[in-house]
């Protein structure tokens, strides 16, 4: 273990983290659960195709590998004339992958709001954007945010995957510090203990998070 | 644009509803007509359909066959769907605007105060300022004998202060009749009273009420007219006292019978 280099490697990855990790994970995670909704609500239609090509797009997330997508769009799409930017190519792969696994959720949470609380905002006279803003989705998010938060740590930690397309995020800092000094454990080791802290982090927040929403559930 | 409106013309008018789940045919042919101000009562055994007329006056079930009208608005559901699902969907809409309701099991937005339950219609839907919509629904809320608990969310109600809050919340629309779906079959007995109390006074204040219901002696003292169906057909109709005093089918003697005597 050489401690200068994990005293002087502590700075940088810190930096990796910050300005590479977590913006990736946030704006990912955002763009993500857009996605989701929409994709979700599709599903959900009684139009046949507009819920079948929903089927299709949550199939083909979750049954390929994220490296796999991540390389398409970085490495493959250019054969098509499209040429992205290691950083948008990295979001717009995260964010499609985070798309339809959270689109599972936001749908089931979606159907386990009981059909009355449905009728009932119907008597009072709403429409289904309505009903859906102001009585189904604030109590389908209760039911979601445990989920949610899986595919928001598990993106945390997915976004290492960016440095194999030229992302400096902090997983390729490390790489970086790693490759000349050959002090491999040192650095994977800070990087895992950093992305382990930020997950804490996350997993503090959801616990508040599910206090606050759980208040009007129990007496 | 509207035609004179005839004395006698009843507020709301049912016709030829038919309905059927699959194989299995709720409604054959369910004819009734409320007055301006009357109370009507809906009994009948479980599977006789009472509940799906009800929900048919607001749309919440769509029959195949028969027309409903509620004040101005009529919707023949045998047209719908030759409609298209837009234009259909809007007629429902209408339809279900001109009453408020009550379930049996609630339904309350359980996010939401007693008071954000009652003022959700006429603020979100209604557009209607939100300081007025507030002193409305403290109103309302009084008159269901709640004025205290406006800001208790449903989790901390008892079931029957939880009914009354539904109560409230279907009046806040000013709907044109109030339907009642089994308002007290989901609670516990001692707090069926305190509803009934509420639902009792409400017609004597002049509402057009239909209520789907198993209690028979709020029957013989509210309502105006009872209807018994079985088999998705109305069997016996007629004044209260008539009906359940002195019941001319053997059905509804059979019924009311095991309804008062279950041993």
């Amino acid at each position: 273990m050489d401690w200068e280099l994990l005293r002087s490697s502590a700075w940088p990855l810190l930096q990796g983290l910050v300005l590479g990790t977590i913006p990736l994970t946030a704006v990912s995670f955002v763009v993500g659960m857009v996605i989701a909704v929409v994709v979700a609500l599709m599903r959900l239609s009684p139009v046949g195709v507009v819920s079948g090509a929903a089927r299709v797009y949550v199939s083909a997330v979750r049954g390929t590998p994220l490296l796999v997508q991540l390389f398409i769009i970085f490495y493959g799409l250019p054969s098509l004339g499209v040429t992205l930017d290691p950083w948008p190519a990295a979001t717009i792969a995260f964010s499609i992958n985070v798309g339809g696994y959270a689109a599972e959720v936001v749908r089931s949470s979606i159907l386990s709001v009981p059909r009355g609380q449905w009728e009932a905002a119907a008597t009072v006279g709403m429409d289904y954007p309505t009903a859906l803003r102001r009585v189904v989705l604030p109590q389908a998010s209760r039911i979601a945010v445990p989920p949610l938060s899986n595919t928001l740590i598990s993106l945390v930690k997915d976004t290492s995957l960016a440095s194999t397309v030229l992302v400096t995020d902090m997983f390729r800092v490390a790489q970086q510090i790693a490759a000349p000094t050959y002090q491999f454990f040192t650095l994977y080791g800070l990087a895992a203990l950093y992305y382990w802290v930020v997950c804490l982090v996350l997993s503090t927040l959801q616990d508040r998070l599910e206090v606050r929403l759980n208040r009007y559930v129990t007496a | 644009m509207t035609a004179p409106l005839e004395p006698t013309r009843p507020l709301v008018e049912v016709s030829g509803l038919r309905k059927s789940f699959g194989e299995n045919h709720v409604l054959r042919g369910v004819d009734a007509a409320v007055p301006t101000g009357s109370v009507t009562v809906l009994i009948g055994p479980s599977g006789s359909g009472k509940t799906t007329v009800l929900r048919c006056l607001n749309a919440l079930e769509r029959p195949e066959a028969g027309a409903v009208r509620v004040g101005e608005v009529a919707v023949d559901f045998s047209e719908l769907p030759s409609l298209g699902r837009r234009a259909a969907q809007q007629a429902e809409v209408r339809l279900r605007a001109q009453s408020g309701m009550v379930f049996q099991s609630h339904f309350l937005f359980p996010h939401r105060t007693a008071l954000e339950n009652v003022t959700e219609g006429p603020v979100v839907v209604q557009g209607r300022p939100k300081e007025q919509a507030r002193a409305e629904g403290l109103e309302l809320l009084e008159r269901v004998g709640l004025a205290g608990r406006a800001d208790a969310l449903p989790s901390q109600l008892s079931g029957g202060q939880q009914q009354r809050v539904g109560i409230a919340r279907a009046l806040a629309i000013h709907p044109q009749v109030v339907l009642f779906d089994e308002p007290t079959s989901a609670l516990d007995p001692e707090l069926v009273g305190e509803v009934l109390a509420v639902m009792k006074d409400l017609a004597e204040q002049g509402s057009t009420m239909v209520v789907v219901t198993h209690e028979i002696r709020f029957a013989q003292q509210v309502a105006d007219q009872v209807l018994f169906l079985d088999g998705g057909v109305v069997v016996e109709r007629g004044p209260a006292a008539q009906v359940i005093a002195d019941p001319r089918e053997e059905r509804t003697r059979r019924f009311l019978k095991r309804l008062l005597d279950p041993l």
